[in-house]
């Protein structure tokens, strides 16, 4: 188990971790989301012992690894580039970790086969990583991860630099591959989408500070604070200030909804829907879905809808929100209890 | 872009300007002196080896080859292995003052040999140091760490980050990281600093003439030596000059695409 007790750090007078507490266990996979900047990173290096936190201190199951130099810790890391030994072939990056513990020849050629099998790597043992394609080259990477059998698991963004299918494919395989190690698993990603896909808990972080920790699915559809809600929602959130007396009366203590953009549906479910007759400013066609871009005052909307439908450019369209759907939020961005089902 | 049907011939005649010297002193090592004090002739009318012949079989000769190359070798050594470090740390760690010191480092270069030459002469004498291969060795680091510094700075800061992370994070030392892992993936740059060091070390003639006068003695004195005396051996001396040229001409072929990397790479 993996614990954080407030931890901090500034570089040059710019904070790259504000206090940041939370214990990761082994068995699921923390997710950390978040925008570019959040400080995903940050916190992956302090983790793995890469950057020093300035206050605060790292427990590994009870002890203290705050001021532990790298190599002494039981780490692994998976980088966004493609992080090989350039001059070693496959099988030499892949029992690097092994070779420098001394383990014997049997087991290095037993555990780097069962990691070569394992991300389909066999056939290219003998290769250089740069002769591989960028998928393999990850594999290699997640394979070195493997075979160390580390109790900490840091994967920064390792699929951002493949391509959609490989990402597909890997992110699949990704959480069955450590599952067995007994490792604690911290895993980067700015995408909501692939938070969810992943399970297991994640940390929403913004500029420095994580804002909610809990499991994936709960964070998704119970944000506790506006921030947590934006940086978990993909297309961006929608967002309504309170101005009126009317909605002031209907989500008392609310200075802000929010709501998701599939919640903004061309139909009224129920009667106590909100309507709005909204201009149309674009949209976009992905295949099956349509993304329409509307404008509420100085807000700008998103409506995904399922199918494909023509929307023109300066039109007038009419669109509902279901009270359920709403989030509603305090001046402070704190969450207000609201509607359970708004997934 | 079309090119102009004549555009070879202003490369082709810089070339020629270029090659003329070394034609010329290559063409000389092979006539006889009669040839080359009496007529003018684009080529030896009379092939000869003879000058090479004296050349190898003069133990003066001899001794000033090795000479230079035993000093220059040793130079070539210490400012790779002093500079690696320094240019590891230059390109990896941030600290106080580091921009202006590798400034500084290069500033070295811009005063002219001679000005060194005079308190290179005094310490070294005072330290016993005169007249040996080291001294020269040493006092051409001087300008030669700069350099090296410089080049492999350039080398290490393209090798991401993330390698000597990981490295470390596999549980590597530094030690065994630096020599195992880092410096096969910059083996062309450190290629490349020797090459530039063991050329500068090569071709400087005043601080090796001040610091090498007789028992280790460079071959570029004797050559600056015996042309300037009279009765002069015109073909000895070609000879002896063409064979200068080729250490230079060795080192440079075995380089040869690790420069050319090297100005890829925005440094050399």
């Amino acid at each position: 188990m993996l614990e954080l007790k407030d931890v901090s750090r500034r570089v040059d007078g710019v904070d790259h971790l504000v206090n940041i507490s939370m214990r990761l266990e082994p068995g699921a996979l923390n997710v950390l989301l978040g925008p570019a900047r959040a400080g995903k990173t940050s916190l992956m290096r302090v983790m793995a012992g890469l950057d020093r936190a300035g206050e605060g201190a790292i427990l590994f199951n009870g002890v203290d690894v705050t001021g532990q130099a790298v190599a002494r810790r039981n780490v692994a890391m998976v980088y966004q580039q493609f992080i090989n030994y350039p001059g070693w072939t496959v099988r030499e990056n892949i029992a690097s970790p092994l070779r420098v513990k001394r383990a014997s020849r049997e087991e290095i050629e037993r555990e780097v086969g069962r990691a070569a099998e394992l991300l389909r790597l066999t056939p290219y043992l003998e290769r250089k990583p740069l002769e591989l394609s960028g998928g393999q080259q990850q594999r290699v990477a997640l394979a070195r991860a493997i075979v160390k059998k580390a109790s900490l698991v840091l994967l920064d963004e390792p699929l951002a630099n493949l391509d959609y299918k490989l990402r597909e494919e890997l992110r699949a395989e990704l959480p069955r591959l450590f599952a067995d190690a007994g490792s604690v698993v911290v895993y980067a990603t700015t995408e909501p989408l692939e938070a969810l896909l992943l399970g297991g808990n994640t940390a929403t972080m913004s500029e420095g500070r994580v804002t909610q920790f809990g499991p994936s699915g709960e964070a998704y559809r119970r944000p506790n604070s506006l921030e947590t809600a934006r940086t978990f929602s993909d297309p961006p959130l929608n967002v309504l200030p309170v101005e009126n007396a009317a909605q002031a009366d209907r989500y008392p203590g609310a200075r802000t909804l929010a709501f998701r953009a599939h919640h903004l549906r061309m139909e009224r479910k129920t009667a106590a829907a909100h309507t709005y007759t909204l201009e149309v400013l674009s949209s976009e066609i992905t295949g099956s879905e349509t993304y329409v871009h509307l404008r509420h005052g100085d807000h700008r909307w998103v409506m995904l809808t399922h199918g494909v439908h023509a929307f023109e450019p300066g039109s007038q369209q009419t669109v509902y929100v279901e009270p359920d759907d709403m989030m509603s939020f305090q001046a402070d961005g704190r969450a207000l209890g609201h509607a359970g089902k708004a997934a | 872009m079309k090119q102009g049907r004549f555009a070879w011939i202003v490369p082709a005649l810089y070339i020629l300007f270029l090659m003329t010297p070394i034609y010329w002193l290559v063409a000389m090592s092979l006539k006889t002196n009669v040839e080359i004090t009496t007529r003018f002739t684009l080529w030896p009318e009379l092939l000869t080896f003879d000058n090479y012949a004296k050349v190898f079989g003069d133990e003066r000769w001899r001794s000033v080859f090795a000479n230079s190359l035993m000093y220059v070798s040793l130079n070539t050594v210490i400012s790779v292995a002093v500079a690696l470090p320094a240019a590891y740390a230059f390109s990896r760690y941030r600290f106080f003052g580091d921009k202006h010191l590798f400034f500084w480092l290069l500033t070295n270069r811009m005063a002219p040999a001679a000005v060194f030459a005079l308190p290179f002469f005094q310490l070294y004498s005072a330290f016993g140091l005169f007249d040996t291969h080291i001294a020269v060795a040493l006092a051409h680091c001087l300008f030669n760490v700069p350099l090296a510094v410089w080049i492999l700075e350039g080398f290490m800061s393209g090798v991401p980050r993330e390698i000597d992370e990981t490295a470390y994070i596999d549980g590597h030392s530094f030690p065994s990281f630096f020599v195992k892992i880092f410096m096969p993936l910059i083996a062309s740059g450190i290629g490349v600093a020797a090459f530039f060091c063991f050329m500068f070390s090569w071709v400087e003639y005043l601080i090796a003439d001040a610091l090498a006068r007789s028992a280790v003695m460079p071959i570029t004195t004797r050559l600056q030596a015996l042309s300037q005396a009279s009765g002069t051996d015109w073909g000895v001396l070609a000879a002896a000059g063409t064979l200068t040229l080729i250490p230079g001409a060795i080192v440079i072929w075995f380089v040869r695409n690790y420069i050319a990397k090297g100005f890829a790479l925005g440094r050399v």
